[in-house]
């Protein structure tokens, strides 16, 4: 795999669409890395949304479309990076489903040609690129918190634990819990506001526990989610998305 | 005797009996403490186990043929039954099950019944039916014991009383067996226990219990358990009547080879029940003389005709997703307002009540996933979960009322938004400006919301929000591309 390290990819970038509207610097961060890294990075103007929210709270109809929007702007992608592991997670699972419930053929035969070209952005570094270390300095204590839908749908396992352990200056230490849910849930996290926060009080402890000073993540959304409550309480712990860790350089 | 059962139909939203949940300090306590002790005894056993997956998947498929020949296998099983001289009933629904059920007990002479551990008669309210027909049912499982001396609900499939600690539990015996000075130590509890049953053992004449599995090639049912007081129940009454869903039967005796290494394993952490009972038909001089066989539906069908969520069906009720299940964890069972609690609970439940009741149940789950990752027949609940959801939010946008619904048309909304590039961006440049009033300077200087209106609300509660950027990634990478970078 690590010829490929070595050869510019033309990478199209699904940044999503909370990622683009409330975490730019993650999307500036997945640029700096793959551009430094010696790839092309091209950025789809039409896109919008992966349809997740809607799909996951029950509006599938509403997260049709989307769908066939996502597949008209990276048809023809080498390859397709996204700093989102449920966004993945919801290409992967239920495209395949749709585009068959659509009844629609081409589609169909788009989805199976598109999918295997489309990676979390940890997964690219990792299993498409066979790379661990990305040059990067962070001198912080940080933790790693696993989404699960990183640890059980795109089964990442310990890939972003060896980017973050090539990180230079970095001191790494394990979160207690690491395969226990921080609560966010997409809609569950206000549908079901005093579980979510219950399940929020145990992940921002183990946080706290680590004595970090960043809790990193695959996904924002998790990652939100955490930064909410630890801001709340005024811990001054911050919450940073992998790529910005994996962004930074000396100097 | 018993207390109020768990109703679906009357249950208050998940939400808002979480939320009374949430408040009981020891409840959260015994949960935790309960779900954590089985869950590491699971790892240990399944961990040594070189072939779990394929087990797994090896159950996954008995079940998923099962289901799709129900009817044949249904049918076999009565031939089978009835040849080695059970008697088998059909119950369309509970109502059905429980006239069937009191009928049964009455013929057979006795105003008594001995009980062993069923999910499926909780499921039907059995014991409220026994005891308004004038019989009275003695649970013998210990735990069903406890729920029902106490007065209390089930609140897991394999360990009903698995909200209580051993100090509870103590006070309900001393209360309900007139025992002021029992202690407080297992031992001293499983004495009691036993006194208070043996003396039921011998005395009662009819058993019920639920089922395990009904192997359809030999006509047999099995059930398997830890504390013998099944077997009890199994062999002293002269008049057992088992009542089953028709979900569970298995083509054949050898199947049971991979469901009991995957039940066992997955329910309790041990590698073997230390009773498992399998009885065909009756037999002379041993065991009961009279035996009844209630194969009940109760809109079992209904999810059989459902195509995807008719792996609901191929749960063995092991109960190992509940103690995987980071709400239930949280809330314990009786927030879901049934019988059957946590993830398997939030998808059958709805459909047992043909989605007319329990529609908040689909949306107790964050969609983690550790269900799926511990279900021994791999059924894909979040995948389930979210079809049920789409059932729910059809059923509350169907005709006028779609039009006031609050949820349905942000979501539409939103929809229409993400539906162009354009009319994201406004919606982008929107939202800045109507945040706006809500955002409010930390020490740093950055922006936070500490508040939100109406449903967002939730979120505000214990978290803050950081306010949106400035600028967002498509126009700064617009900007970088015209200044030529």
């Amino acid at each position: 795999m690590f010829p490929f390290g070595r050869f510019g990819l033309r990478v199209s970038f699904f940044i999503t669409c909370y990622n683009d509207t409330l975490f730019p610097e993650t999307g500036k961060a997945v640029v700096r890395v793959l551009e430094r890294l010696g790839h092309t990075v091209e950025f789809p103007a039409g896109q919008t949304c992966c349809g997740q929210m809607h799909y996951n709270t029950g509006y599938q109809a509403e997260a049709m479309p989307l769908l066939s929007r996502f597949v008209a702007q990276f048809r023809g992608a080498e390859a397709v990076v996204v700093p989102s592991s449920s966004c993945v997670a919801m290409m992967r699972d239920h495209y395949p489903k749709m585009a068959l419930a659509l009844k629609d053929e081409r589609l169909m035969g788009e989805v199976e040609e598109l999918l295997p070209k489309v990676f979390e952005f940890s997964e690219f570094l990792t299993k498409r690129l066979g790379l661990e270390d990305v040059g990067a300095y962070y001198p912080h204590r940080v933790t790693y918190h696993a989404s699960c839908h990183g640890l059980r749908n795109l089964v990442l396992g310990d890939g972003p634990m060896r980017l973050l352990k090539a990180v230079r200056g970095i001191d790494l230490v394990e979160l207690q819990g690491l395969e226990q849910c921080c609560g966010f849930g997409g809609t569950f996290a206000v549908k079901n506001a005093d579980v979510s926060s219950a399940m929020l009080a145990e992940k921002t402890t183990a946080v706290l526990n680590t004595k970090a000073e960043a809790c990193t993540a695959c996904d924002n959304s998790c990652l939100m989610h955490i930064q909410g409550a630890l801001h709340r309480q005024r811990t001054g712990v911050k919450t940073v998305h992998l790529a910005e860790i994996l962004a930074g350089g000396e100097g | 005797m018993s207390g109020v059962g768990l109703d679906p139909r009357t249950a208050p939203t998940f939400p808002m009996a979480a939320k009374a949940m949430l408040g009981d300090t020891q409840l959260r306590k015994n949960v935790r403490h309960a779900t954590d002790v089985i869950q590491a005894k699971r790892a240990r056993v399944v961990a040594e186990m070189p072939d779990w997956q394929q087990l797994r998947e090896a159950g996954k498929q008995i079940r998923e043929h099962t289901m799709a020949h129900l009817d044949f296998y249904l049918e076999e099983f009565e031939t089978n039954c009835t040849r080695a001289g059970g008697v088998v009933h059909w119950a369309r629904d509970a109502e059905e099950a429980r006239q069937i059920i009191v009928g049964l007990v009455k013929a057979s002479g006795s105003d008594e019944v001995i009980k062993i551990k069923s999910m499926t008669t909780e499921e039907i309210q059995l014991n409220t039916a026994l005891e308004a027909a004038g019989i009275h049912p003695f649970e013998t499982d210990l735990a069903e014991l406890i729920i029902q001396l106490g007065e209390d609900r089930p609140s897991h499939i394999v360990v009903p009383a698995l909200h209580k600690n051993r100090q509870q539990i103590r006070e309900i015996f001393q209360r309900k067996m007139n025992l002021p000075e029992l202690g407080e130590k297992p031992e001293d509890l499983a004495d009691a226990a036993r006194m208070f049953l043996r003396e039921k053992f011998l005395r009662v004449k009819t058993g019920v219990s639920g089922a395990n599995f009904l192997i359809a090639e030999t006509g047999g049912v099995c059930v398997v358990e830890s504390e013998g007081n099944g077997r009890m129940c199994l062999t002293l009454p002269e008049t057992l009547i088992t009542v089953a869903g028709i979900d569970k039967v298995l083509p054949r005796f050898q199947d049971l080879e991979v469901m009991l290494q995957l039940l066992p394993r997955s329910a309790t952490g041990e590698r073997m029940n230390p009773y498992n009972s399998i009885w065909t038909g009756v037999k002379d001089g041993d065991g009961p003389r009279v035996f009844h066989v209630v194969l009940m539906d109760n809109a079992r069908t209904e999810i059989l005709a459902d195509g995807e969520a008719r792996q609901t069906l191929n749960c063995i009720r092991c109960a190992a997703c509940q103690n995987a299940c980071p709400v239930y964890r949280q809330t314990g069972g009786h927030a879901y307002g049934s019988v059957y609690a946590g993830p398997i609970g939030a998808i059958l439940t709805p459909q047992l009540q043909e989605m007319k009741h329990a529609q908040s149940l689909p949306y107790a789950s964050s969609l983690c996933g550790a269900c799926y990752e511990v279900c021994p027949v791999k059924i894909n609940i979040p995948e389930v979960l979210i079809h049920l959801r789409n059932k729910v939010v059809q059923q509350n946008t169907a005709g006028v009322a779609g039009f006031f619904d609050v949820e349905a048309g942000a979501m539409k909304a939103m929809a229409m938004i993400f539906r162009s590039e354009r009319r994201f961006r406004a919606a982008q440049r929107l939202g800045r400006v109507v945040e706006g009033p809500l955002v409010r300077r930390d020490g740093k200087g950055d922006g936070w919301i500490g508040w939100l209106p109406g449903l967002l609300g939730g979120w505000t509660q214990v978290r803050d929000l950081q306010e949106m950027p400035k600028e967002t990634f498509r126009d700064w990478w617009e900007r970088r591309g015209s200044n030529g970078n």
